[in-house]
């Protein structure tokens, strides 16, 4: 079977007109601008949460002080994070950390710790995301928040800037589209499997300047930890937003429609360099591995390590000369990593146990993987040189699928491990 | 109003990410775009950053800018001396960071325009209008919403906000 007989895609019929429905994002947005907004419009809205990471945030405070920046007036709407370079290993990371604490105590926001976790995870799993939300982050992985029902998406350093500056943000209302989850999983497919298959069929583009909703019965069913995933991924689309929507009106202006039967799937695996190359783990078994990631916004719930563990134990351990790095994303997820054993049984398996935060997912902390390394990765991105280290090839793939693959040496069917 | 940017086309293919732009473990050393353009395109393009000359207009297909958000991106292209891109389609960080920086985004159908030809870009208030005087065709793009070209005008976020002290109540 071909991953594609799973999908059929069409467009809305309704053309836009004087309709009364309203996307969510329509909803949200002109909430937070207090318009009543539709595609297309620019409109100015506050946010209700502020993100910024030390990937974004040290050139954010230049841009502020540009500004000529003398008061952040929503504090408590600011999360700041150093999650990019966790720990820092050079004296210019260490030198963006130090500005950020300055800019954190002049002003009284909060930042996190080196190991505090990453921005937007920490954010849902401390409450602070709430359906309906408008949450921007200095992070293309904002979109995660989506997961919760809020609209949430990525900003750049200047628009960080202007955020602190005066809690709003600039937004052009994005058209939206809808992908409808039909089916149930199947035994050994998991949402990262989901989220691949929806990236291959809408193409690292075919999301651009959009808004998704996903709905539809397998929607339905995934917990948040797995809508995050999903959410997450949605960036891969050129996404603005991935939204798992309280209610998806239907009344409302879709630009586009896209159907997954996830009854039909099998875990995927995106081939280098592109995380729309998916293809079914079959077309690819015996491709050798060499090192092994677990981590990241995209695979970094507590769960997905202890399915890795699970294809671990299942599989006799990690092969020789298979490297495996894990990197728990949130202290919340480390702890309960701990209290559970996981991360000391992965340990004494052989994996190599980092500091909390992205890890060596977009080459800013260690380790970087050596030359020419054959990578499978539980991450969103595999461009080239993402990992800091341009002869590698990254496939990505699920915590089960990634797990299997170190198990062997070569990626296999991890339905056929576990 | 009408302003005019005259270049060389320096061809991109499609999807060139933030990453390949400039690596985001270059950034660590430092975000000074003076700095950075060195690496300018040293992934896809590894002759890019020692060929580069100031109003050089970069051109390409889909999805110019996708991936990571970092702004690094379009600061280091500005550095080079690139006033404007050329692109099928832009990622919509990569569009925003480049309007609040005052980096022309421009959306068009580039399949005409290749490597080294001149090219002219007419910027008025009936939109954009891209020359490329190799071939002797005229490319409209898509015009951009006002509130962005009054960012770009001002020559970005920094200088809008400078001048303006916040954003509008209202956009259009």
């Amino acid at each position: 079977m071909t991953t594609g007989d799973s999908m059929h895609r069409g467009g809305s019929e309704s053309t836009r007109g004087p309709s009364l429905g309203r996307t969510v994002s329509e909803g949200i947005l002109g909430a937070h601008a207090g318009v009543d907004a539709r595609a297309g419009d620019i409109v100015v809205c506050r946010a209700d949460l502020i993100l910024g990471t030390d990937g974004s945030t040290p050139m954010a405070i230049q841009y502020f002080e540009a500004m000529g920046g003398k008061a952040v007036p929503d504090p408590e709407r600011v999360l700041l994070a150093r999650d990019h370079y966790s720990p820092p290993t050079s004296p210019s990371t260490r030198r963006f950390h130090a500005r950020m604490e300055s800019f954190a105590a002049e002003y009284g926001v909060e930042l996190l710790p080196v190991g505090g976790g990453i921005s937007f995870q920490v954010a849902m799993e401390t409450g602070r995301v709430i359906p309906g939300d408008l949450v921007v982050g200095a992070d293309s992985h904002t979109v995660t928040c989506g997961a919760m029902g809020a609209f949430a998406t990525g900003i750049g350093s200047a628009d960080l800037a202007a955020a602190l500056l005066t809690g709003k943000v600039w937004l052009k209302v994005p058209e939206s589209m809808r992908v409808v989850l039909d089916g149930e999983l199947p035994r050994g497919v998991g949402a990262k499997d989901v989220a691949l298959e929806v990236v291959r069929e809408v193409g690292s583009d075919g999301a651009a300047y959009r808004a998704i909703e996903f709905v539809g019965p397998a929607a339905d069913a995934l917990p948040l930890e797995e809508r995050m995933v999903l959410s997450n991924m949605s960036a891969e689309m050129g996404a603005k937003a991935g939204i798992f929507p309280v209610e998806s009106d239907p009344a409302a202006h879709f630009a586009d429609e896209l159907r997954v039967d996830c009854s039909a799937l099998n875990p995927l695996v995106a081939l280098p360099h592109q995380p729309a190359n998916g293809v079914p783990v079959t077309d690819v078994v015996g491709t050798p591995i060499d090192w092994v990631f677990l981590g990241t916004c995209a695979g970094g719930r507590a769960h997905d390590f202890r399915d890795a563990l699970e294809a671990l134990d299942a599989g006799g351990g990690i092969a020789a000369d298979v490297t495996m790095v894990v990197t728990p994303p949130s202290p919340r997820v480390r702890a309960a990593l701990e209290a559970d054993g996981t991360l000391r049984r992965l340990a004494a398996h052989g994996a190599v146990i980092t500091e909390t935060g992205c890890g060596p997912c977009c080459g800013t902390s260690d380790p970087v993987p050596p030359p020419d390394a054959r990578i499978i990765s539980t991450a969103n991105r595999n461009f080239r040189a993402r990992m800091g280290e341009a002869s590698a090839a990254i496939h990505l793939a699920s915590p089960a699928t990634c797990a299997a693959a170190a198990t062997a040496g070569r990626i296999v069917d991890p339905r056929e491990v576990v | 109003m009408t302003s005019e940017i005259r270049g060389r086309a320096r061809r991109l293919g499609e999807r060139v990410n933030t990453d390949y732009i400039i690596s985001s473990s270059r950034k660590k050393e430092t975000l000074d775009p003076h700095v950075l353009k060195r690496w300018l395109l040293e992934e896809v393009h590894p002759d890019f950053a020692t060929s580069v000359e100031p109003n050089d207009i970069l051109v390409a297909d889909e999805a110019f800018g996708c991936g990571s958000a970092m702004e690094v991106a379009v600061t280091v292209v500005l550095a080079a001396g690139i006033k404007a891109v050329v692109a099928k389609s832009f990622s919509r960080t990569y569009f925003r960071n480049a309007i609040n920086n005052g980096l022309i985004p421009v959306e068009c159908d580039t399949s005409d325009i290749g490597e080294g030809d001149l090219i002219a870009l007419r910027l008025g208030e009936g939109g954009v209008v891209v020359l490329n005087e190799a071939t002797g065709s005229k490319i409209q793009a898509r015009s951009l919403p006002p509130f962005t070209l009054e960012i770009l005008q001002a020559g970005g976020l920094v200088p809008y906000m400078r001048t303006h002290g916040g954003y509008p109540e209202e956009a259009t």
